[in-house]
């Protein structure tokens, strides 16, 4: 769980949507801190084992923190939040194929 | 492709701002370029914008980045933001995109900043959603403000210290620290004391932090071992043992850290000479004492060539930065080496802390080599154990080891495996690390989309007879 730091107070805000449910957040944040602060943990399910994952390095090296944005795969760390961007889970493209 | 600067810097950290602006200051033709919105690498992330709150917790180390970056904006160096590179040629050409858009330049000399990343901490759980770095959670500090409730600190180093101080200090103390190095480690590191007494002042920052972290009342454990992070998708406890006990913390928040190694994407792609570095475990590319690698085009400046810190790193870059100008004929050699002299001077005094610090914090083995079981391939989630079986199988290094099993194949291209299968393969067909070497890495560095790719300028084709 994450929370602002003491005597960080916000002032203005965006909201996007997040698996369509609307998310605040403070202008400059990437989409990664601003999912964390609203307490999602869980960004993706890897396509290997289906396992969950949230973010890992949040300086763009380790892609643990994928979303779509957009319709497009996107590291969460490295994309800053917009007023109205549409973000969601990366689907799961290989979950029914048998190998 | 346009007019070719003189100095291309890769990386807007402490060594890449120096090397810009000394190379602007010698009347070069600078061109920056930096992956994150504003200047200030992940030391100095965010600095520019920092808050009153922030700059509180973040302290006054933090706060000296502030004036590099103000300097940079004051002049003439060409700052790209929000660049991400994706090849680097031997002839010094660049390419990289920004908002999906590529673009190729070309420079005269190219320095490389682009810094370092953690130790690949593989232990059993490491990736589990709430199991990030510690620098991560520095990064959201610095670039969010936020900080976790309930953090357990886990690991060595000195940045395990200052982290655990500025949760303290934000109002987020973490529920403990638990430490991998040993007291043995501690003694042996003692025979690097006298000269570490050069770097004093660092030494006893120190000392402060760890008495700031227990005046707060954090539990410190040393020796730890077995170290585990629990729970079904998310973070929910952390088992190790300590003191000759087992203890279990519960957690949302596990931050790892065994220091950082340099990022050598870049210089391994363009086939820089490489070396493994037992003291701190792991590859740097070889360079003189100006930062100029294998090839006269290239120079290194800061982390990415051997782990200093951020005063080492600011050095290295002015360092790096006469010598460039020099070669490319704008200063003659006497002037570089006379205004190096001092420089050079004081990063050795800068540097003397090194050896001590990387003798009492090492990466422990089953770090280094972590148990069968243990992902070590972040990405394609392929265990320590797999490495030992190709191994086993008659597999003698890291390329190889993709074609047995995808490690390093994945979306990160191997940044958080490398070292670990380079480890273990090493150890496993008792090989010197050199002789197993590493991933070779090849362009394009990072994801980069048919779109982007399809956006560069194609050169023109030489008409050809017919």
């Amino acid at each position: 769980m994450f929370k602002l730091m003491e005597g960080e107070d916000v002032q203005d805000s965006v909201t996007f949507l997040f698996e369509n449910q609307p998310v605040s957040a403070t202008p400059g944040m990437s989409v990664a801190a601003a999912l964390l602060a609203a307490d999602v943990s869980i960004f993706r399910q890897t396509p290997v084992s289906q396992s969950a994952r949230g973010p890992f390095c949040m300086m763009g090296a380790c892609y643990d923190c994928l979303v779509f944005v957009d319709g497009m795969n996107v590291q969460a760390c490295m994309t800053k939040v917009r007023d109205g961007m549409k973000v969601s889970r990366v689907p799961i493209i290989n979950k029914d194929i048998e190998t | 492709m346009n007019d070719p600067f003189d100095i291309i810097v890769i990386g807007a950290g402490p060594a890449g701002i120096s090397a810009a602006l000394e190379a602007d200051h010698h009347g070069a033709t600078v061109c920056l370029l930096d992956e994150q919105a504003s200047a200030g690498g992940q030391i100095y992330r965010n600095v520019s914008q920092s808050t009153s709150a922030r700059t509180k917790v973040l302290g006054p180390d933090y706060l000296e980045g502030g004036k590099m970056v103000r300097d940079l904006e004051q002049s003439g160096v060409v700052h790209r933001t929000g660049v991400t590179v994706w090849k680097v040629g031997q002839d010094g050409s660049v390419a990289y995109s920004k908002e999906e858009t590529a673009a190729q330049i070309k420079g005269r000399h190219i320095i490389i900043a682009n810094g370092a990343t953690e130790r690949p901490t593989p232990l059993p759980g490491w990736t589990k959603a709430g199991a990030m770095t510690v620098g991560a959670a520095q990064i959201l500090m610095k670039s969010a403000g936020i900080v976790p409730t309930d953090a357990v600190l886990i690991g060595s180093g000195p940045l395990l210290y200052l982290v655990a101080q500025q949760l303290v200090s934000a109002g987020a103390p973490p529920k403990a620290v638990i430490e991998t190095q040993t007291k043995k480690d501690l003694l042996g590191a003692t025979r690097h004391l006298v000269p570490a007494l050069k770097g004093w002042k660092q030494l006893a920052k120190g000392l402060q932090l760890i008495a700031a972290i227990r005046m707060a009342g954090v539990p410190r454990f040393t020796a730890a071992t077995n170290i585990a992070i629990h729970g079904e998708d998310k973070v929910d406890r952390v088992s190790f043992d300590a003191n000759g006990k087992s203890h279990s913390i519960q957690t949302t928040s596990a931050l790892l850290h065994q220091g950082v190694v340099p990022n050598t994407q870049i210089t391994r792609s363009i086939g820089l000479k490489h070396v493994y570095n037992a003291q701190q475990h792991c590859f740097h590319p070889v360079t003189d004492a100006f930062g100029q690698s294998s090839n006269s085009v290239f120079s290194i400046a800061g982390d990415g060539a051997g782990i200093g810190g951020a005063k080492v790193a600011a050095l290295s870059g002015k360092i790096s930065a006469l010598n460039a100008v020099c070669q490319i004929g704008i200063i003659p050699r006497g002037i570089c080496e006379t205004r190096a002299a001092p420089l050079l001077k004081k990063r050795s005094s800068e540097l003397a802390i090194r050896p001590f610090l990387d003798a009492a914090y090492p990466p422990p083995t089953d770090v280094l080599r972590p148990a069968d079981d243990t992902i070590i391939c972040r990405c394609e989630e392929v265990t320590a154990g797999d490495i030992r079986r190709f191994a086993s199988l008659g597999c003698k290094g890291p390329n190889q080891a993709k074609s047995f099993g995808r490690p390093g194949m994945g979306p990160c291209q191997g940044r958080y495996c490398g070292l670990t299968v380079t480890q273990i393969l090493a150890h496993e067909t008792n090989q010197s690390h050199d002789a197993v070497g590493a991933y070779r890495i090849r362009a394009p560095l990072k994801p980069i989309t048919l779109k982007e790719l399809a956006s560069l300028e194609t050169p023109k084709e030489p008409e050809t007879a017919t």
